[in-house]
């Protein structure tokens, strides 16, 4: 058994990294709900978006589809892929199951035939995507907690450029989606061609359009691929927070049952520290009286 | 009768108010809304929005973005926005002396067009901070 000192030293090291992830965790918590509250912030404005362009796309008829984001273009063999990952680790398996998601992708569209560009925002999926040689076209990395629109923007246009010059036939995106505290999945969407929402019914208004439908649209399209872009960012970053919170939690939790063991331990040891002791002491009194 | 007015960028609802008059810069020039305006959708340049309610003028600096009108209800999906008394003098004019040296650096065709479009924004965020001085001192 090791001796008292040693596992009193123990004990105070795995104290205070108790403490840390213990502060980690609560940093994590706050993080978390502004993180959470910018999602939901995003949301009036990519609906209002998503209901024009439907309101759009409604009146117009097919042949107008042509050269815009909603054209189903035909495969030119290539495709656009975003990865959306936090910076920084200690967030339990989050980018890993990111990763693999996208590492699954890429070898699927091989499959098919066709390769695949990639896009990063998040140093963990930068640094993967640059050591295991998979296209890197552009990367935004250190957003920050609650980034902005315009931060996210240059990847997005480089990225969305390369599909209306003709080199992408489609663009995918796959993020972390922030289902609740406790779950967080790997999501892939599509991003271009762009889906046209349903017609909402409803009243159908006699819209102008200034200067034209056509030019609307061409730049309501892009502008909507931006924004679903910004949204995964923003739930990539509450996915971020929620799953260090919970990862530091049961970090928090090893720790303290470490403690709990270790203290158990040197009790032990210094128990049998003191029997020894006065074993040894009555057995040289005796010895004495004896003698 | 009101307008109910929304601006909303894909940060968050900058505003949502009852007013009587808006006044926006749109690409094929400005465009006056008042109640029972008709159906109008239409793209934003950057430029000075103003909304008047009660008689109030309040200006906001636009960076562009889309306006979507109905008779009672218009809603405008702004790039960017700032209300004129939001904006800090002093760093909008830093920020449009920066633009102009980026548009100085520009290397391509590409490079200059951004410039270019950054540089037209600080300038109009710069004339709305200076139109909220002159009034103030009216």
């Amino acid at each position: 058994m090791a001796s008292s000192r040693e596992i009193k030293r123990r004990i105070r090291s795995v104290k205070n990294v108790a403490q840390i992830t213990r502060a980690m965790e609560m940093v994590s918590a706050s993080k978390m709900r502004r993180a959470q509250r910018n999602v939901l912030a995003t949301r009036p404005y990519a609906d209002r978006m998503r209901d024009l362009i439907g309101e759009l796309t409604s009146r117009m008829v097919g042949g107008s589809r042509r050269g815009t984001l909603l054209e189903v273009r035909p495969d030119t063999g290539k495709v656009g892929l975003i990865i959306v990952t936090p910076d920084r680790g200690l967030c339990g398996s989050l980018v890993s199951n990111v990763l693999r998601r996208a590492g699954r992708f890429i070898l699927e569209q091989r499959q098919l035939g066709r390769t695949v560009d990639t896009f990063a925002y998040g140093k963990k999926g930068r640094d993967f995507l640059a050591r295991t040689g998979q296209n890197l076209q552009a990367e935004a990395i250190k957003l920050g907690d609650a980034p902005r629109l315009e931060q996210i923007l240059g990847v997005a246009t480089e990225a969305i450029s390369r599909v209306q010059g003709g080199e992408y036939s489609e663009i995918y995106i796959i993020y972390s989606e922030f289902i609740n505290t406790l779950v967080q999945r790997p999501a892939i969407k599509k991003l271009v061609p762009v889906d046209a929402p349903e017609e909402s019914g409803g009243s159908r208004l006699d819209f102008t359009y200034e200067p034209s439908q056509e030019a609307v649209l061409q730049e309501l399209l892009p502008r909507y691929v931006e924004t679903q872009i910004y949204q995964a960012v923003l739930e990539s970053i509450a996915s971020e927070h929620s799953a260090r919170m919970v990862a530091m939690r049961n970090a928090t939790k090893s720790a303290k049952d470490l403690v709990r063991d270790l203290t158990l331990s040197f009790n032990k040891a210094r128990q049998a520290a003191i029997t020894k002791e006065v074993s040894e002491i009555s057995s040289g009194a005796n010895a004495l009286a004896e003698g | 009768m009101p307008i109910h007015l929304e601006i909303v960028t894909a940060e968050r609802m900058v505003l949502s108010d009852d007013v009587d008059l808006i006044s926006a810069p749109t690409r094929d020039g400005r465009v006056g809304i008042l109640p029972r305006h008709a159906p109008l959708l239409t793209i934003l340049e950057p430029g000075e929005l103003d909304i008047v309610k009660g008689g109030q003028r309040t200006p906001f600096a636009v960076s562009g973005g889309f306006m979507e009108v109905l008779p009672t209800r218009v809603t405008i999906l702004a790039d960017t926005v700032e209300r004129a008394d939001e904006i800090d003098e002093r760093r909008a004019e830093e920020a449009r002396r920066l633009a102009e040296e980026r548009k100085q650096l520009a290397q391509n065709e590409r490079e200059m067009a951004l410039a270019e479009a950054k540089l037209r924004k600080e300038m109009v965020r710069l004339q709305v901070a200076r139109i909220r001085e002159t009034s103030r001192r009216t």
